[in-house]
């Protein structure tokens, strides 16, 4: 059974020969008075319908390229023109580089939009986008180059006066008795991290000196098989911290604003299932203060669109981790507490003009919360893939819902498990979360398993009521639940 | 008329190239219709009343066999294996690598597929006759499209 939605302008592809662009031809000159004529969307689920709806709002037309999986997307059937670029598999499809630069060819596009995932954070990515011709929405190769690296993105840190953790300068050496030094002098439990990855992957903690050589060698092992790239570092482990992140926009006039802060710590195995903003017990000091050394860093790198520093925040002081040089999931929350269309900022700032607000006019409102609804047991976390035989989503006054899925879609098991994101935005954060409870009681997703339970146990949770729960806290719940049932 | 006739009549109908079967048996009156889609379709029109009769003589109307022709290409479709715009020949002006009736061989050239300034040749991967080429000359296909139809 297919989409409710007729195809009903299908790939409408002109006749005549797409102008081929010479390599060393421009970038399609910007005219900041207009915007795209043709975006091509190179992502899937529900980033790709949150762009796309972007692109309508703005009056651009969509070019959405797709797996053999995902030809019943609603976002594909919504699209102007849409091209399969391959089979099923990631690496096949929304990572084939060659196939998803030949549809914005074919198609005439002007811009990529990467979405997040996948060939969002790949320098060489939007590098051969811009050098065929096209705009990349997103940081510059070099920007995204330099903060793939997680040393040098540190480097570039320190230097730019954020605040980070403390640990080896630079890349871990190879001599054993230098590594036990800076160990030493960092001071137990240390975290040996690959530069190669982030996100949660490629770290190990180390509590004690004896097990700390063989926990290096066994990291940069694993660094070398997965990135490509043996190189590690070590920080200090943070024993009770807060994921804070702030949000920040730039554009390539050299202006640059922070869009306050979100509070991402409800985690497990380093994926955020709960994100909300403001952050609860914040101090409006301490966020101002960093939130302006993000936004000098942005202008002292050059940084081009939107980008988010993440932070470890712990005895109220910010240490920064990795910065995410493009759109993230979590998003919304930050929309709906500050008004602005990221998405569409973002597509403003890749034609070329300039942020339409200074930093005083960013005013934040009210309390957002926003919950990730996956396609999994929400006690054994294994994937639940297939057709959705039912499906109602909630509303009301303050509830958003982004999701692509609809009534008999079919859950394809190749990709993520994220099927949607329930975002509630309330004055307080009380009344969010009344909003939250009430809307995912109203929600209806069957066929398929969802971590909706999971959801409406953590609001029910005293300590999550009480806001400012520590990146363990979930694992811990979870840990003693176990031990229990 | 009883069920296994009406089996009967119905595999007749599937297994000749008939595209219409109508026959009257007495008050009886049976019209089965192969529908011109992927899947053969029967139905069956009976009347509310059927008198067990078994009449000698059946006169059958049939219309004349029309030769069921599918929509879609007959025989096997060589599909795109990347996006990229179709070139029947090597350049402009050129001699298109395949025309309809030419034998082909596995591993012959039947076009080519152009992406990022790149040309790929495309194979055929079975032997045969080349029945319909489905893209015309200069347009852009897709990952999965048909490209030749071979038999």
């Amino acid at each position: 059974m297919g989409s409710p939605w007729s195809l009903a302008s299908r790939s409408s592809r002109s006749p005549e020969l797409p102008p081929l662009r010479p390599p060393s031809s421009p970038i399609v000159a910007k005219n900041p008075n207009q915007l795209f004529g043709k975006i091509l969307i190179a992502n899937r689920g529900e980033i790709a319908l949150r762009v796309q709806r972007a692109c309508r709002e703005l009056g651009i037309r969509t070019v959405v390229v797709h797996s053999e999986a995902d030809r019943e997307a609603k976002y594909v059937r919504l699209a102007d023109e849409s091209v399969c670029i391959g089979p099923p598999p990631s690496s096949a499809s929304y990572l084939n580089v060659p196939a998803i630069i030949a549809a914005a060819e074919v198609t005439d596009a002007q811009a990529i939009h990467p979405g997040y995932g996948f060939l969002s954070e790949n320098a060489d990515f939007a590098e051969k986008v811009e050098r065929s011709g096209f705009v990349f929405i997103g940081p510059r190769a070099d920007t995204i180059r330099l903060m793939g690296d997680k040393v040098s993105a540190k480097a570039a840190m320190v230097k730019a006066g954020v605040p980070c953790v403390p640990g080896s300068e630079g890349a871990l050496p190879d001599d054993p008795k230098e590594i036990v030094k800076i160990a030493r002098a960092i001071g137990y439990p240390v975290i040996i991290k690959a530069s190669g990855g982030g996100g949660g992957r490629g770290m190990r903690v180390v509590h004690t000196e004896a097990a700390l050589v063989s926990a290096a060698t066994l990291t940069r092992a694993e660094a070398q098989a997965a990135f490509g790239n043996p190189v590690v570092y070590m920080e200090k482990f943070l024993g009770n911290p807060r994921h804070i992140e702030i949000q920040v926009l730039a554009d390539e006039h050299k202006n640059a604003v922070y869009l306050f802060e979100r509070d991402c710590s409800m985690q497990r195995r380093h994926q955020k299932i709960i994100e909300e903003a403001p952050a609860p017990g914040l101090s409006a000091r301490a966020l101002t203060r960093i939130g302006e050394r993000c936004a000098d860093a942005c202008r002292k790198i050059g940084y081009r669109g939107a980008g988010t520093f993440e932070f470890l925040y712990q005895d109220e002081e910010f240490f920064f981790i990795e910065m995410n040089t493009r759109i993230q999931v979590e998003h919304p929350v930050t929309e709906l507490t500050t008004g602005l269309d990221l998405v569409a900022e973002q597509i403003r700032v890749a034609a070329g003009q300039k942020l339409a607000f200074r930093q005083r006019d960013i005013v934040r409102r009210g309390h957002a919360i926003e919950c990730r609804i996956n396609a999994e047991d929400p006690y054994t976390f294994v994937p639940s893939p297939g057709r959705i035989t039912s499906y109602h989503a909630p509303g009301g006054p303050g509830v958003r819902v982004d999701s692509h899925v609809y009534h008999n879609y079919f859950v394809p098991p190749y990709y993520d498990s994220l099927i949607g994101k329930v975002i509630t935005y309330g004055d307080t954060r009380e009344q969010a979360i009344a909003r939250m409870r009430i809307a995912l009681s109203e929600m209806v997703v069957e066929g398929i398993k969802t971590n909706i339970p999971l959801h409406q146990e953590l609001l029910l949770d005293e300590k999550f009521i009480r806001g400012g729960t520590s990146i363990h806290y979930l694992e811990e719940k979870l840990a003693k639940r176990k031990q229990v049932g | 008329m009883d069920l296994r006739k009406l089996k009967t009549l119905i595999e007749l109908v599937e297994s000749s190239g008939i595209a219409e079967l109508e026959i009257e048996e007495g008050e009886e009156r049976v019209r089965i219709t192969r529908a011109v889609a992927p899947s053969p379709t029967s139905t069956v029109v009976l009347p509310a009343t059927l008198p067990a009769t078994a009449a000698a003589g059946i006169p059958v109307s049939a219309l004349p066999a029309v030769p069921v022709s599918p929509v879609e290409a007959e025989g096997h479709q060589v599909k795109s294996p990347m996006v990229g715009t179709f070139y029947r020949a090597a350049s402009p002006g050129a001699k298109p690598f395949v025309e309809v009736g030419d034998s082909v061989q596995v591993g012959d050239t039947l076009c080519i597929i152009e992406a990022m300034k790149l040309m790929n040749e495309i194979e055929s991967d079975q032997a045969g006759i080349v029945k319909q080429v489905l893209v015309e000359n200069g347009q852009p296909v897709e990952f999965g499209q048909p490209l030749v139809a071979i038999a």
